[in-house]
C-alpha cells in the first residue's frame, strides 16, 4: 500500500487508534450499562407497577344488568315480566346523516312516524355516544334483513335485550305501575354503581315503590379488551343477583270483572280484604298500557294520554279525592253515640230542610218533602240528611274531626304504592292554616253529609270501611304479600307495617248499632241499596253517597238532564259482606255517575258477589 | 514487520478458516452473530405481527437482500472501497438534493425519492459514503489532524446533515453526524479540543433548538414528561415503558405479551419491537439480546484495530461504532432514556431500507478483515 509517512507514523498512528478505541469501547460499556440498568429499572424495580398498569390497559371491568323480578297476581299469574326483545339501535355520533340512515333503515325494517319521532325526542335527551333504539320487538325475518345489510350500516345495530313487559296490557296499571328509561333526576338518586349497567327503573306504581327489591343487584364480567376496546376474552365474571318477584294481593281476575264491570265510565273501585288489608282489587278507569312507556313513549301518544279530559293517567285509587258524601254518615252516627248526643231511638223530624237558629238559610234534604220522623238507622238506610245536620250540630267540629280522623281519613293510607294523596278532613285548625279563616257553623253542618271541604280517596274510603268490618281495627291496605328468589318458593313477609291502633270505643255496642244501620242500607225495605241485593246470598253492609260536584244555588233544583255530564254529581257505594265474616270490603265511585244508589251500589255488589260466590278458589 | 501482538488482537482470528469461507471473504464470529441476530428479529416479528406470516416471509426476503449485500459488498477491496469513497459520497450529496428539490413527501417528511421501480431514501447512502468520505480524507494526512483539516472535515459533515435534518429526519441526521465525529475521534483529535467542541455543542444547543421542527420538540418535550400528553404523543412512550415493565425478569413468555398482541404497544413490530421483545422475555431475554449486540461491536472493534491501514481502520471503528449508536438510541428511546427519534432497531424492526444499508457497512467490515495483507511473516 502507497504511504507517504513513515513507518514510525504508522505505528504511532496504529497505536493511538488502538488508544482511541479502548476509550470507545469503555464509552460503549458504559452506555450498554446505562441500558441495564433502566431494564433492572423498569423490569425488576417497578415490575408491580408495570404490571398493574398493562392489566389496567387490558383488562376492563363491564357491569352485568340483574334480570328485574317479576310481578305476579295472587295467584300466580304474571302480571309484568322480561321478555327477550331484538332492537334495532343507533349511536348518533357514528351515523353520519342519521335521517337518510332511518329512512334507509325503513326499507329493510319496519319503522313507523311513531318510531321515529320516539327516536328524535330521545335523542334530545341522551349522550351523542349512547345507544338508541328506534325499533324494538324486531320478527326475525327483520333481523335476518338487517343483518344481510348491516355493513351498510355504521353505528346501527340489533342488540337483544330484556323487555320489561305487562302480559295483561292496562289491566291494574294504576297499581302495578311501569317502568320506563331512567332520566337524569333519577339517575343521580339511585346507587349509580348498582345500576350502572341499568337503563329501566320503575316510575309509578309498584314498579316504583318496590324498585329497589325488583332491581336487583349488579353483576361484573372482567374481559380482557384490545387497544380499540373489542373484548379477546373473558377472565372471570360475578353473575348479578336477580331482583325478587312480587306476589301481589291483587287477583287478575277479580280486578278484570272490576274493571269490566265499571266499563267505560270514569271512577275507581277499591276490594279490600278486612283482616289483612290486603287489596284484591284496585281499579281506576279509564286506563292506558303501560307497555306504551317501557321504551320511551312517543311525544303524540303521551300528550293525548295526558291531555285527555277523562285523565286516564290519573291515579283515581289514591290520588282522586273526592267529596266522600253520604258514605261517612255511619262514622257521624257512630261519633253521636259516642258522645251521647243520640241513641239508637233518638228520633228526628226531617221536613226536607234544616236550618240554624238565627239564619235564614235552609240546608236541604236530597228527598224534597223530607223523611219525617226519622231515627239513626232510617237515617243511615234513606240516608237522611236533615238527621245528620242535627247531629253534625250537635256533635260541633271538633268531635266529629276527632272520629272521622279515627277512620284514617285526612292522612295518607300507607300503602305500598307511590305518590298517595291524604285527602282532607277539615278542621278549626286546618280552616285557619289553609284559608286563614275561623269556623263556620255552616260549615259544620255540611260537613256531617261529607261535602265541603271533606274530600276522600277511593282507597281510604274502602280502609274505614274495613275498619267498621273489623268492629275496629284500622287496618293498612297493602298490595304485595310476599316475595321469592327465582326458582324458590314464595315467603310471605310483611314488607309494611300492616296493623296500626285499634279504635277503642266508649260502648263496643255502638259498632252493632252502625252496622245494623248499614245493613238496613241494603237489606231493608227502604234502604237506598235495597234493589242490588234482592237475591244476594250473602248479607251486606253498606253506604251509598251522592256527591255534589258543583253547588246548588238555593231555590235551584238539581236537574240531571240540564246539567253538563261532568257537573252530574259522583255516584258513591262503600260496603262490606258478609256482615257477620266480613271477607271484604268495597269502595266505588263513579265519577258524574248520578246517585249511588241506582249507579255505585249495583257495581259494588257484583264485585262482592263474584268474590264471595268464588271464595273458595282465592284461599289467603 | 513485527506488530505488537496482545490477546485483544489475537481474538477471533482464524487460523484455519475453510477455503470456502476465505473465498466469500466473510469473518464467522460477525457473521454468525447476525444471522443470530436476524433469526431472533424474525421470531419476534412473528409474535409482535401476531403471528402473521406473510410479514414473517417479506422480512425474509429482506433479510435475505441484506445479507446478499453483505456477500457482494465484502468481495470488494477496500483500496477499491477508498477509491469510490469521494464519488460516492458526491452522488449521495447530489440525491439528497434532489429529494430536497422533487423528493417524495412521505409522514409528513421529504425523504423518498421515486426511481419507478423502486422509492429509497439518500440518506441510506450518506450512511455509508459519509464515513467513507471522512475516511478517505484524513487517511492520507498526517494524524491527528490538523486544525485546518480538522474544519474541512466539520464542514463534509456538516453538508449532508444539514441537508437531512431539513427533510427533516432528526434520527437519521444523528446517526450520519456520529458516523462522521467517530472518523474525527478515531483520528486522533485532541482531547482539549473535545472538551472545547464539546462546550461549543452544548452551548449551541438553545440554537438546535429554535431551529426545530414542532414535532421533534413535542417529542423532546414528551420524552421529558411523557404524562404530559398521555394520549398523544407520550401514550408511545408511556406503552412501551408499560410492556418492558410488565414484563419483569422472565417475561410473560413467547406470543404471550399483552402490550404487543392487544395492541396497546404502537409502531410493535418496527421501531418499538423491542419493547414487545423485553414484554415477552423479559430481562433475560433483553440481557441475551444486548449481549449479542455487544458482542457484534466488540468484533467491529477488533476488526479496526486488526486493520492494516488509517482508512480502513477508521472506517471500520466509525461504522462499528454507528451500529452501537442505532442500538442504543433505540433501546433508549424505546425505554424512555431517550426522546422518540425514529430509529428502527438494526436486525430486529420490520422495515428494509435500514437493514440493508446496515449489512452493507458489515459487507465492508468484512471485506476490510479479509483482505488484509499476509505481511505478519
Amino acid at each position: 500500500m502507497p504511504r507517504t509517512g513513515s513507518l514510525t507514523d504508522d505505528l504511532r498512528e496504529s497505536e493511538q487508534f488502538r488508544r482511541r478505541t479502548i476509550v470507545a469501547f469503555l464509552v460503549v460499556i458504559l452506555m450498554v450499562t446505562g441500558i441495564v440498568a433502566r431494564l433492572v429499572y423498569l423490569q425488576v424495580v417497578n415490575h408491580h407497577h408495570f404490571t398493574t398498569q398493562a392489566d389496567q390497559n387490558r383488562v376492563t371491568v363491564v357491569p352485568l344488568a340483574p334480570t328485574r323480578g317479576l310481578i305476579f297476581d295472587r295467584r300466580g299469574r304474571v302480571l309484568a315480566e322480561n321478555l327477550p326483545s331484538f332492537t334495532l339501535e343507533l349511536v348518533p355520533e357514528r351515523v353520519i346523516d342519521l335521517d337518510a340512515t332511518i329512512n334507509e333503515l325503513g326499507r329493510y325494517v319496519d319503522i313507523s312516524q311513531n318510531n321515529i319521532q320516539r327516536f328524535y325526542d330521545q335523542l334530545q335527551r341522551k349522550r351523542r355516544h349512547d345507544s338508541i333504539a328506534i325499533r324494538s320487538h324486531l320478527t326475525e325475518e327483520e333481523v335476518a334483513r338487517f343483518a344481510v345489510n348491516r355493513h351498510r350500516f355504521p353505528g346501527v345495530e340489533i342488540n337483544a335485550r330484556l323487555l320489561r313487559s305487562y302480559p295483561y296490557g292496562p289491566l291494574a296499571v294504576h297499581t302495578i305501575g311501569y317502568v320506563g328509561q331512567i332520566n337524569e333526576k333519577e339517575a343521580s338518586k339511585v346507587n349509580q354503581t348498582n345500576y350502572s349497567a341499568t337503563s329501566y327503573i320503575g316510575k309509578i306504581g309498584i314498579e316504583k315503590y318496590y324498585e329497589t327489591l325488583l332491581h336487583g343487584q349488579i353483576g361484573y364480567q372482567r374481559v380482557e379488551t384490545n387497544a380499540q376496546g373489542r373484548v379477546i376474552e373473558v377472565l372471570d365474571s360475578i353473575a348479578p343477583k336477580p331482583g325478587s318477584n312480587l306476589h301481589l294481593t291483587i287477583d287478575a281476575e277479580l280486578q278484570r270483572i272490576a274493571e269490566a264491570i265499571l266499563g267505560d265510565q270514569r271512577g275507581a273501585i277499591v276490594a279490600i280484604e278486612p283482616a289483612t288489608g290486603n287489596l284484591l282489587s284496585m281499579v281506576s278507569k279509564p286506563s292506558y298500557d303501560p307497555n306504551l312507556f317501557v321504551q320511551g313513549i312517543d311525544h303524540a301518544t303521551f300528550n293525548a294520554l295526558n291531555n285527555s279530559p277523562d285523565h286516564p293517567l290519573f291515579n283515581r285509587i289514591l290520588r282522586g279525592t273526592y267529596p266522600p258524601g253520604s258514605t261517612i254518615k255511619p262514622i257521624i252516627a257512630l261519633a253521636a253515640l259516642e258522645y251521647n248526643k243520640i241513641d239508637a231511638n233518638t228520633s228526628v223530624f226531617c221536613p226536607g230542610w234544616y236550618s240554624l237558629e238565627g239564619d235564614n238559610h235552609r240546608y236541604r234534604d236530597w228527598k224534597r218533602w223530607g223523611h219525617g220522623h226519622t231515627d239513626m238507622k232510617k237515617a243511615v238506610a234513606e240516608s237522611c240528611d236533615v238527621f245528620f245536620y242535627d247531629i253534625a250540630f250537635r256533635l260541633g267540629i271538633d268531635h266529629m274531626h276527632e272520629y272521622m280522623t279515627k277512620f284514617g281519613f285526612g292522612s295518607t293510607t300507607k300503602v305500598d304504592i307511590s305518590d298517595e294523596l291524604s285527602g282532607i278532613m277539615p278542621s278549626r285548625q286546618w280552616k285557619r292554616d289553609a284559608r286563614g279563616l275561623p269556623w263556620f257553623p255552616g260549615e259544620t253542618l255540611i260537613t256531617g253529609i261529607g261535602q265541603g271541604f271533606m274530600t276522600a280517596t277511593p282507597l281510604q274510603l274502602a280502609r274505614a270501611t274495613a275498619a267498621i268490618a273489623n268492629r275496629g281495627t284500622l287496618v293498612t291496605p297493602r298490595v304485595v304479600r310476599a316475595i321469592s328468589e327465582n326458582g324458590e318458593e314464595a315467603t310471605t313477609i310483611n314488607l309494611i307495617d300492616t296493623v296500626s291502633e285499634p279504635i277503642i270505643l266508649k260502648n263496643e255496642n255502638h259498632w252493632q248499632a252502625v252496622v245494623d244501620s248499614m245493613k238496613e242500607v241494603v237489606h231493608g225495605a227502604h234502604g237506598t241499596a235495597r234493589k242490588i241485593a234482592t237475591n244476594s246470598p250473602f248479607t251486606i253492609a253498606g253506604k251509598t253517597g251522592t256527591a255534589q260536584v258543583f253547588g246548588i244555588k238555593q231555590d235551584e233544583n238539581y236537574d240531571a238532564d240540564d246539567l253538563d255530564k261532568r257537573l252530574h254529581d259522583h255516584a258513591l257505594f262503600i260496603g262490606f259482606a258478609p256482615i257477620e265474616n266480613p271477607q271484604i270490603a268495597v269502595a266505588v265511585i263513579v265519577e258524574n255517575g248520578g246517585s249511588g244508589s241506582s249507579t255505585a251500589a249495583p257495581i259494588a255488589y257484583q264485585v262482592l258477589h263474584h268474590y264471595l260466590t268464588t271464595l273458595a278458589d282465592y284461599g289467603t | 514487520m513485527e506488530l505488537k501482538e496482545n490477546a485483544f488482537q489475537r481474538w477471533g482470528e482464524q487460523r484455519h478458516q475453510s477455503w470456502l469461507v476465505r473465498r466469500m471473504h466473510l469473518d464467522v464470529p460477525l457473521t454468525l452473530a447476525l444471522i443470530a441476530l436476524s433469526m431472533t428479529g424474525l421470531a419476534m416479528l412473528y409474535s409482535a405481527g401476531n403471528q402473521d406470516l406473510d410479514l414473517v416471509y417479506r422480512q425474509i426476503l429482506r433479510v435475505g437482500l441484506a445479507f446478499s449485500a453483505m456477500l457482494v459488498i465484502a468481495q470488494i477491496p477496500p483500496d477499491q472501497l477508498k477509491r469510490w469513497s469521494p464519488w460516492l459520497a458526491g452522488l449521495g450529496i447530489a440525491l439528497l438534493i434532489a429529494v430536497e428539490v422533487a423528493g417524495d413527501v412521505g409522514k409528513g417528511a421529504q425523504r423518498w425519492l421515486d426511481l419507478g421501480f423502486f422509492r429509497f431514501q439518500p440518506s441510506e447512502i450518506m450512511k455509508l459514503a459519509l464515513p467513507m468520505l471522512l475516511a478517505w480524507y484524513l487517511a492520507d494526512r498526517k494524524l491527528p489532524p490538523s486544525l485546518k483539516h480538522l474544519a474541512a472535515s466539520a464542514l463534509l459533515i456538516a453538508i449532508p446533515v444539514t441537508l437531512i435534518v431539513k427533510q427533516p429526519d432528526l434520527g437519521t441526521s444523528i446517526l450520519i453526524a456520529s458516523s462522521g465525529v467517530f472518523v474525527i475521534f478515531l483520528a486522533g483529535i485532541s482531547w482539549r479540543l473535545i472538551i472545547f467542541l464539546s462546550t461549543v455543542f452544548a452551548a449551541c444547543l438553545p440554537l438546535a433548538w429554535l431551529n426545530m421542527h414542532d414535532y421533534q420538540k413535542t417529542r423532546v418535550l414528551t420524552f421529558l414528561n411523557p404524562e404530559s400528553d398521555p394520549l398523544n404523543s407520550g401514550y408511545h412512550i408511556i406503552q412501551s415503558k408499560i410492556a418492558i415493565g410488565s414484563g419483569g425478569f422472565y417475561g410473560k413468555g413467547f406470543l404471550q405479551g399483552t402490550q404487543s398482541h392487544l395492541e396497546f404497544l404502537p409502531e410493535r413490530s418496527t421501531d418499538f419491537i423491542f419493547a414487545a421483545f423485553a414484554e415477552e422475555l423479559g430481562l433475560i431475554g433483553g440481557l441475551l439480546l444486548l449481549a449479542l449486540y455487544l458482542f457484534i461491536v466488540t468484533r467491529g472493534l477488533v476488526i479496526a484495530t486488526q486493520a492494516q491501514d488509517s482508512y480502513t481502520r477508521l472506517l471500520a471503528g466509525s461504522l462499528t461504532l454507528t451500529f452501537f449508536v442505532y442500538v442504543f438510541v433505540n433501546i433508549g428511546m424505546v425505554s424512555g432514556l431517550l426522546p422518540v427519534v425514529g430509529l428502527p432497531l438494526p436486525l430486529m424492526s420490520y422495515g428494509g431500507t435500514s437493514m440493508v444499508t446496515i449489512m452493507a457497512a458489515f459487507g465492508v467490515l468484512m471485506s476490510i478483515h479479509t483482505h488484509r495483507k499476509m505481511i505478519r511473516n
